[in-house]
């Protein structure tokens, strides 16, 4: 029987499971399958895939879009695996010769990742005009010799968010002197700010190899099921990017799993406005909706050591989750940091192990149905107080994230959400929807695609609507080329910040447009 | 002048301080809490100085008393938005070319730099430049936080002229005023050209002897910075309850943002925040307006306190500043009061520094333990 046409499908490859939901064209779940993550992507997306669609009894040609969400390029990061040796240009000189290039960042990392680096005459003021003409010779020569070296490059360009002109040039010496090579650009990837905006440019080239594996890894899943759907990869804001894009921008999916779950609990719990809590294995999450949409971090990040300024979600995490190993320490009864992870169904309690986790006292106390409850029960009743210590480290977490004193609601997710029972102080309620254990994979599948533009420009009245109105198009331009229907782009989000000191005001500006996927899709 | 910073000062004598790699972050967020919500970001200049650090060695700072009376300093810094900084970061060299022209304008060595304010990044660029030109910085300033207009430097208030002024750009443009000019006449002329060099100039300005500066500028700065810093560093867990513990800083509450309105009036970036208090200030709710700086806080319709005592915003978890640009809806922060330099409250002071002279026409007002 056939579901389709219009059928998504999203996909959610972490470190322990990799899940697979479906959903009909009008967003109702038909089917989902939780397989573990092969090490070669591909092996556990198909299994994940098959498992989905023949439970939903989709056939191939159903699927119009498969969505993917993953941590590969945090876990590269972290690890220092797989990543691409850059070659580093800053167009900047004479000014920001005070700091080296990348010079915040750790030795490991730059041994890692840094195949040579370079800063010539270039770049633009706040204005957009040239500081001093740009040094397309020294470009040339740069490229020349980093040819060899490197196998992508980065360029960032003083100013590059207020006009991108300098590294769109220097990206097309660079590919006419070292071929067709990964060039990285930083006003695509970062925002004002040299120092972290270099950073996150950097970190892109290096990453542009991991996501092309993912991205090649699924595409392969795929032509084995002989599915013929455009791929889509979630980012950190909760909205996708088509397939292409995010090998460009790899960077931006950085953060993008808990996105995307905030996303899947919008969904799951109808609830624009809550406080997400994402239990997993190991961490849990801690997020706002606003608007049914991740509220965005106002700080630049640290990841794997290196600083950089792409946007992320706001979250606090805490090192608790299903696994968590609880244990009695010096002040009383603890879980975590560490936990089991993926060996949860052979080392827990319930399941005839002996390491006493998490999920093992909330079977205990009856909160979670799993394995064999009465190896739970035999444990010394002491440790079951794990869970009010837990309820606590929740519950404070969760008043410090939300954003006023008005009780919202909590909406639980996670393959371990279960956990949570009690309804936090200062909360309306508590929520725990169905599918909330692969609410990423929805979140993964429902969403839209989206981008964003950050400049800097003049804040008198004069002209204002037509600056405006040219950032409103440039933001659309951008969601388009990743992937959007252009009949349904929406600016979705519009911040003004005037800067400080200047008699001449100026104001950045950044503008947000969301649009659906292009077909059959709804929005 | 009030008591840490005496004791402040007499250790600096103690121990001669230095700026090194070790101390360079908590110097920074000395100056970061000292900029009371201006005054820029500081991290560009911690990278800057860093390599400055590694190239030439630790950062000399000299207290007024060991300079002879005849020592001739040159207050310096950035001037303009620091945003442009941030993105637009300065050269290796400018320093260097102030003192040059300075040098050559008035015929005399300059003996020592100093910051024209310590609050925020210009608590950081003059020691980059003096390191780099191999001379020690002083440890003082002209402002004892940040403040936005010349005017509003502590030798302008004591009568210091402000020219010579030199004014540069990362393309080796020097701009210099030499002749008779006041300092309003100089901030427009200042302002105006930092505007034409691209939103940004890196200036010196109110030169003078180490006798004067005794009784001009704002002692113990730099060793104040870096003491309220390194204070936060040691607690790290605790940073809230150990500024709370020193004399004269209050910690007025803890909470987080619940709402940021922004508005540009006549050319000036002007703004409120309200914060809910969370935890032990639940039910609290504290409105800080800012224009530049923050300047005035309230709570229940009563002012709790003005400029020019510092009002800072600092992050919740890090006790780091929050700059007025960065304050955003949700931010969790703590709003922390700390004390002044005593010549803002002197009549001319608050004349340029009190409220009114922002346009707030209300009366200066400081916390009883804010002092």
């Amino acid at each position: 029987m056939s579901r389709g046409p219009g059928v998504r499908v999203g996909v959610d490859v972490g470190g322990t499971n990799t899940d697979a939901v479906v959903l009909a064209a009008d967003l109702t779940l038909l089917a989902k399958a939780k397989v573990p993550t092969t090490e070669n992507v591909l092996d556990g997306v198909r299994d994940a895939l098959a498992a989905a669609m023949g439970a939903a009894e989709v056939g191939p040609a159903d699927v119009h879009h498969v969505m993917v969400s993953t941590t590969h390029a945090t876990n590269a990061l972290i690890r220092r695996r797989g990543l691409r040796r850059v070659a580093v240009l800053r167009i900047g000189a004479p000014a920001t010769l005070g700091i080296s290039v990348l010079s915040a960042w750790p030795q490991d990392v730059r041994d890692a990742v840094v195949a040579a680096s370079e800063i010539v005459r270039g770049g633009a003021e706040v204005s957009g005009v040239p500081i001093v003409p740009l040094d397309v010779a020294a470009i040339e020569r740069f490229a020349r010799s980093a040819a060899g070296e490197a196998d992508a490059f980065s360029v960032t360009g003083v100013f590059s968010p207020v006009t991108s002109e300098d590294e769109v040039i220097a990206r097309e010496i660079i590919r006419s002197v070292a071929g067709d090579v990964p060039v990285s650009m930083s006003h695509e990837v970062g925002t004002i700010g040299l120092a972290d905006r270099e950073s996150a440019s950097a970190l892109n080239a290096a990453l542009t190899a991991v996501t092309q594996e993912v991205v090649d890894g699924v595409a392969e899943a795929l032509r084995t099921l002989k599915i013929a759907a455009r791929l889509y990869v979630a980012q950190n804001d909760g909205t996708l990017m088509a397939a292409d894009w995010a090998v460009r921008c790899p960077v931006l999916t950085i953060g993008s799993g808990p996105a995307s779950s905030m996303r899947g609990a919008a969904y799951l719990s109808s609830l624009a406005d809550a406080v997400v809590v994402d239990i997993g294995g190991t961490s849990t999450d801690i997020g706002v909706l606003t608007g049914g949409m991740p509220r965005s971090s106002a700080s630049a990040i640290e990841i794997g050591g290196v600083r950089a300024n792409f946007r992320m979600p706001d979250l606090l995490s805490l090192g608790l989750g299903g696994g968590s190993v609880v244990r009695m320490g010096p002040g009383g009864v603890v879980a975590g940091p560490d936990s089991v992870g993926g060996a949860l169904t052979r080392s827990a309690l319930v399941f005839g192990g002996d390491v006493p986790t998490l999920s093992d006292m909330a079977v205990a106390r009856g909160r979670l149905t799993l394995g064999d409850p009465a190896l739970a029960a035999a444990v010394d009743e002491r440790l079951h107080a794990v869970l009010d210590t837990v309820d606590a480290r929740l519950a404070e977490s969760i008043e410090r994230i939300q954003r006023s004193s008005v009780n919202c609601p909590v909406v639980v997710v996670g393959g371990a959400g279960g956990l949570m029972t009690e309804v936090p102080p200062g909360c309306s309620e508590l929520i725990r929807p169905a599918h909330h254990d692969v609410a990423n994979a929805v979140g993964a599948a429902v969403a839209m695609i989206s981008r964003e533009v950050d400049e800097v420009v003049p804040a008198g009245m004069d002209g204002r609507e037509e600056r405006l109105e040219r950032l409103y198009q440039r933001a659309r331009e951008r969601t388009i080329a990743a992937g959007a229907d252009p009949a349904g782009v929406e600016i979705a989000a519009v911040h003004e910040t005037p800067l400080a000191y200047l008699l001449d005001p100026a104001v950045r500006i950044r503008v947000k447009a969301v649009g659906p996927l292009p077909g059959k899709a709804i929005s | 002048m009030f008591g840490t910073w005496k004791a402040d000062r007499r250790l600096a004598r103690l121990r001669a301080v230095q700026i090194d790699e070790e101390n360079l972050e908590a110097y920074a967020l000395g100056c970061g809490l000292l900029g009371g919500g201006g005054g820029g970001e500081t991290r560009t200049a911690v990278l800057m100085a860093r390599e400055a650090i590694r190239e030439h060695g630790p950062i000399e700072v000299a207290g007024l008393g060991d300079l002879a009376d005849d020592d001739f300093l040159m207050p310096c810094g950035l001037l303009g938005a620091p945003t442009v900084s941030l993105e637009k970061v300065p050269a290796r060299d400018e320093g260097d070319r102030l003192v040059a022209a300075v040098q050559e304008l008035t015929g005399r060595a300059v003996a020592a730099l100093m910051c024209v304010e310590i609050g925020g990044s210009n608590g950081l660029f003059p020691l980059i430049w003096a390191v780099r030109r191999g001379l020690p910085v002083v440890d003082a300033d002209g402002a004892g936080r940040a403040f936005p207009q010349l005017l509003q430097m502590s030798m302008h208030v004591t009568g210091v002229p402000v020219a010579p002024v030199v004014l540069t750009d990362e393309r080796h443009n020097v701009v210099t005023l030499g002749g008779e000019i006041t300092t309003h006449w100089a901030e427009r002329l200042c302002r105006s050209t930092a505007v034409a060099f691209g939103g940004r100039a890196c200036a010196a300005m109110f030169t003078m002897d180490a006798k004067q500066a005794r009784r001009a500028a704002v002692t113990g700065s730099v060793s104040h910075a870096l003491s309220l810093g390194e204070l936060l560093v040691r607690h790290r867990t605790d940073p809230f309850g150990a500024l709370s513990e020193k004399p004269g800083v209050v910690v007025l509450a803890r909470g987080k943002i619940a709402d940021v309105v922004r508005v540009t009036q006549g050319g000036f970036a002007r703004g409120s925040a309200i914060v809910h208090g969370t935890g032990d200030d639940r039910g609290r709710m504290i409105r800080v307006e800012f224009q530049n700086e923050n300047l005035v806080a309230i709570e229940d319709g009563q002012v709790v306190a003005t400029t020019p005592t510092v009002i800072c915003l600092l992050d919740d978890t890090t006790a780091e500043a929050v700059a007025t640009e960065e304050l955003q809806f949700g931010q969790r922060v703590a709003v922390v009061l700390l004390p002044c330099d005593d010549v803002w409250h002197s009549p001319e002071g608050l004349e340029v520094a009190g409220p009114r002279a922002f346009g707030y026409d209300i009366d200066v007002t400081r916390p009883a333990g804010v002092r």
